[in-house]
């Protein structure tokens, strides 16, 4: 029987959940970029207009999905450990992750300010837990 | 940026911060959850804490897909990260917790982080070939 409790195992749920939260993060703001501005949408085909072109879109549900996921390996991982630590950790290293992946996929000008500041989000996120 | 703008940011601040919370003390009612019965956890679903922070959660959604349509993600990710100093003066001034230094230093930390993020532009124009 594993220990749920021990090291290994809060780092795996946490990296679940860090990775199910980047690619949720990700795919939802992919999905935003495609649909363009709400506010706009809202002005010219109403509220209804502007949930119709969300839900209508693919990435939409993917990233809802990953969201899904994300949200059940934390509440998965709150039954085994304090939110004192799940919550920073897995928060602080999803600034990281999720710059990392904007960057990368989906080509946002990740600059030194926006780089800073998810470094000192990330860090000041962590000693929250102290 | 609007006054609009920002007050959806707000809203996705505080929406993430007090759904965190709600869903904390739901499961601590609920107890550990073993991997031979996750259904365990569809049965916390009915519990009122975790309803309620579901509840704010979506409201967490709406604004966040909000602010996607707008801002970048590593625009919007750390300038709504002071959700995590309300918490913090939250349990400092209405729970009464302690808080020690490195918290404050974390708390020092974040707001740096959303004022440099939030000085800067909000959205990267796509690029046209």
């Amino acid at each position: 029987m594993t220990n749920l409790s021990s090291g290994p195992a809060i780092a795996g749920m946490i990296g679940a959940i860090v990775l199910t939260a980047t690619a949720g993060d990700v795919l939802l703001a992919s999905a935003m970029r495609r649909v363009g501005d709400l506010d706009h949408i809202k002005e010219h085909s109403g509220l209804r207009g502007a949930i119709g072109a969300v839900l209508c879109e693919g990435r939409f549900v993917a990233g809802i999905a990953f969201m899904a996921l994300s949200f059940f390996s934390l509440l998965f991982s709150l039954s085994h450990a304090d939110v004192s630590l799940i919550a920073p950790a897995a928060g602080s290293l999803t600034f990281v992750s999720n710059a990392v992946a904007a960057r990368l996929v989906l080509h946002e000008n990740v600059d030194r300010r926006r780089w800073l500041a998810a470094i000192f989000v990330c860090c000041g996120v962590a000693l929250l837990q102290h | 940026m609007t006054p609009r703008r920002y007050l959806v940011l707000a809203l996705v601040a505080l929406a993430s911060a007090f759904g965190d919370t709600s869903l904390a003390v739901g499961m601590k009612h609920v107890g550990p959850v073993s991997l031979a019965h996750p259904d365990a956890l569809f049965e916390a679903l009915r519990t009122p804490w975790v309803m309620g922070g579901i509840l704010l959660l979506l409201i967490w959604t709406a604004c966040y897909l909000t602010a996607l349509s707008w801002a970048d993600l590593t625009f919007v990710l750390p300038a709504t990260s002071f959700g995590y100093i309300a918490v913090a003066f939250l349990s400092r001034f209405w729970l009464h917790e302690q808080i020690s230094s490195a918290r404050w230093l974390g708390i020092a930390l974040i707001t740096a982080g959303v004022g440099f993020v939030t000085r800067g532009p909000a959205y990267t124009p796509p690029k046209t070939t």
